[in-house]
């Protein structure tokens, strides 16, 4: 458990840190903001960061890329990264993109039928319909609703 | 296993596992290539139709606890993809492939009422998908795949949810509510899954669980585990992080509720009992502090807090969503106790649930289909006039309770079994007294369909038989598991053996 705060381990540790902060970016602004377009874009800073680790975990210092030389005379001197990660990123990256666009288009169709994409205002809007349905279904049932 | 030489499958019944999905992610494109609406409906039920059969014969063959391992393109694990099928994913996939072959032919009317036509096609494309998602997650022995798999199946049902919008513009905001809370799930999935791989070196289930075995527990495992928790819990809907399900669900175009309470939170959790059972050993200290300390509280919080909220809504649909997450804590209850008899609890109250709220859910669609709408006054005396739809509804609802001679009945018995032999009856007594509180919901709704006076000038009509064959066929099929408990509690038995044995049973 114990560890130092060296500047070894602080600068050793540069890609677990700008991916925390990344993550914790994107995820306040899927959080904190009211627009609709600005939370799907949190949403994308969220999934960049965990690419980000990915990527950085199957680096290696000094490594090349994963491709042998077509003689296949392989030297034992130089070091390969490691690929899979970076494909399985390439898998999640395809992902994240029709996220992105499925909520894109979710915001159109919202924009046409709320005529607003402010979370507050369309808040407001469904609390009206909720209101009026409560009129009507809730004092049927004595109250009760 | 490992270095095992690639077996060649030859025969047709070698290739089940990879046509089980195969099938429906082929009819997808397929429905939307042919874009013939005759033809759409067709082939989305042979598909499914074929799906099924295949989940039954696969059944068969990993009963008796044999494992099949399926290699896709013959690279063998854990280098290569590995399809690996058990008792306990192959009565998951049953559930799913039966209920999605179910709710088709209940679909075809309920679709034309809810969905202008020219999008029918694009429907039930998206439902294949939804489909495929669902038992590829199941089948597959790869954790990353899961996350693919998972994907698929949340992308099409954000599309599914969104088609209620037809009816109610709020279906459109409670799909995007989903898109949010789902994607951060299956990303703080991604991010355990990434540090699992970071410790170990692999991403083969089999491979994972032999792997942290040996090196035992370290701050990376843990951290993975915490992630791989919360973000399936998202899916699970948990009950501090259920807030997308009851819009989604109320929402939804009622074919699409149908299927997604059966299935889609029965799927996420049969991840996390993979991955907490399988994956993960439950010795560690860790993860048996997480489930004691952690989800059983919220289990409890939710089987009262949930099933309170349910008796208070005016909304039949958006009652039997309440009361979705309220049955959720039972499931994860008995995943709490972390011994057999509480696993075959789960598994068992997984299948159960999952084909008693198909009943009701269908139930609700066909009162919205006659009557327009699913509030307690809307549908009021609606038992008079329909009397086949809510004669099932009432089964259902029985069923919801656990009223003995439903499959209701035995879910909750094993899952009391379960905490007494654990010696934790106070809980057992928490079990009893939430289910009263299921008495209330399931009797205001009771009270709504028979009590009550049908509404002036309205004298609907009893269902197509489309839709009665189905949702009475789930009602039947209540009453069979409640009396037949063998077949279903062999089968958890099994899966829940198979899921303890860890990774001696999987390799």
């Amino acid at each position: 458990m114990g560890f130092e705060l060296t500047q070894e381990y602080i600068l050793g540790h540069m890609n677990y840190w700008l991916f925390s902060v990344l993550m914790m970016t994107g995820l306040y602004i899927v959080v904190a903001k009211g627009n609709l377009v600005k939370k799907i874009v949190g949403l994308n800073i969220f999934q960049t960061s965990v690419f980000m680790v990915y990527i950085s975990m199957g680096k290696i210092t000094g490594g090349t890329a994963p491709i042998f030389p077509q003689d296949m005379e392989i030297d034992p001197e130089v070091v390969y990264s490691n690929p899979l990660p970076h494909v399985l990123i390439l898998t999640a990256i395809v992902v994240g993109i029709a996220t992105t666009s499925l909520g894109l288009a979710l915001i159109v169709r919202i924009q046409e039928e709320f005529n607003t994409i402010e979370e507050d205002d369309i808040l407001k809007i469904e609390r009206a319909i909720v209101q009026a349905e409560n009129a009507i279904h809730g004092d049927a049932m004595g109250g009760r609703a | 296993m490992a270095v095992e030489p690639a077996q060649v499958a030859m025969t047709l019944s070698d290739q089940l596992p990879i046509l089980q999905i195969l099938i429906p992610l082929v009819t997808a494109p397929l429905i939307v290539l042919i874009g013939s609406r005759r033809l759409t409906w067709t082939l989305a039920f042979t598909a499914s139709a074929l799906s099924f059969v295949i989940a039954i014969l696969l059944l068969i063959q990993v009963i008796d606890g044999s494992v099949i391992s399926y290699q896709i393109g013959g690279w063998a694990p854990p280098l290569g993809i590995e399809y690996r099928v058990d008792a306990a994913n192959a009565f998951v996939l049953l559930l799913v492939s039966g209920i999605s072959t179910l709710v088709l032919p209940y679909a075809r009317e309920s679709v034309k009422f809810e969905i202008p036509a020219r999008h029918h096609t694009l429907f039930y494309a998206a439902f294949m998908l939804c489909l495929t998602g669902l038992l590829g997650v199941t089948i597959t022995g790869d954790a990353f795949n899961v996350f693919v798999f998972l994907e698929i199946s949340s992308l099409s049902t954000y599309v599914l949810i969104a088609q209620g919008s037809y009816r109610d513009k709020r279906a459109l905001t409670a799909a995007f509510d989903y898109l949010i809370m789902g994607t951060i799930g299956a990303t703080f999935f991604v991010i355990g899954l990434g540090m699992l791989y970071m410790a170990t070196g692999t991403l083969n289930m089999a491979n994972l669980a032999d792997r942290i075995a040996d090196q035992g527990a370290n701050r990376t495992v843990r951290a993975a585990f915490a992630f791989i928790v919360v973000g399936m819990g998202l899916k699970i809907a948990i009950y501090p992080l259920h807030l997308w399900l009851p819009r989604a669900y109320t929402f939804a175009p009622s074919a699409v509720s149908v299927f997604l309470a059966a299935t889609a939170t029965k799927v996420a959790i049969y991840v996390l009992l993979r991955f907490t059972f399988s994956v993960f050993q439950p010795a560690f200290l860790f993860e048996v502090n997480t489930l004691e300390f952690i989800i059983l509280p919220f289990a409890l919080l939710a089987m009262f807090a949930a099933s309170f909220i349910a008796i208070f809504q005016s909304d039949f649909k958006r009652m039997l969503a309440y009361s979705s997450i309220a049955q959720i804590g039972y499931m994860l209850l008995g995943i709490s106790l972390l011994t057999e008899t509480g696993l075959t609890a789960t598994i068992i109250y997984l299948f159960n649930h999952g084909i008693t709220k198909a009943t009701l859910f269908m139930g609700v669609g066909i009162l919205v289909l006659r009557s327009g709408g699913s509030f307690y006054n809307r549908i009021q005396g609606m038992g008079k006039t329909m009397p086949w739809t809510s004669g099932a509804i009432v089964i259902g609802g029985l069923s919801l309770i656990g009223v003995p001679g439903t499959a209701g009945f035995i879910s909750k018995w094993v899952l009391v079994e379960a905490t007494i032999e654990k010696g934790w009856w106070p809980v057992s007594v928490l079990i009893v007294l939430s289910s009263l509180l299921a008495v209330i919901y399931v009797w205001r709704m009771f009270e709504a369909l028979y009590l009550k006076t049908p509404l002036a000038g309205t004298d609907y009509k009893e269902a197509p038989l489309s839709m009665l064959i189905p949702i009475w066929i789930l009602a039947l099929s209540t009453i069979y598991f409640g009396f037949a408990t063998d077949v279903t509690l062999t089968a958890a038995r099994a899966a829940a053996q198979g899921l303890l044995a860890g990774s001696a049973g999987m390799m």
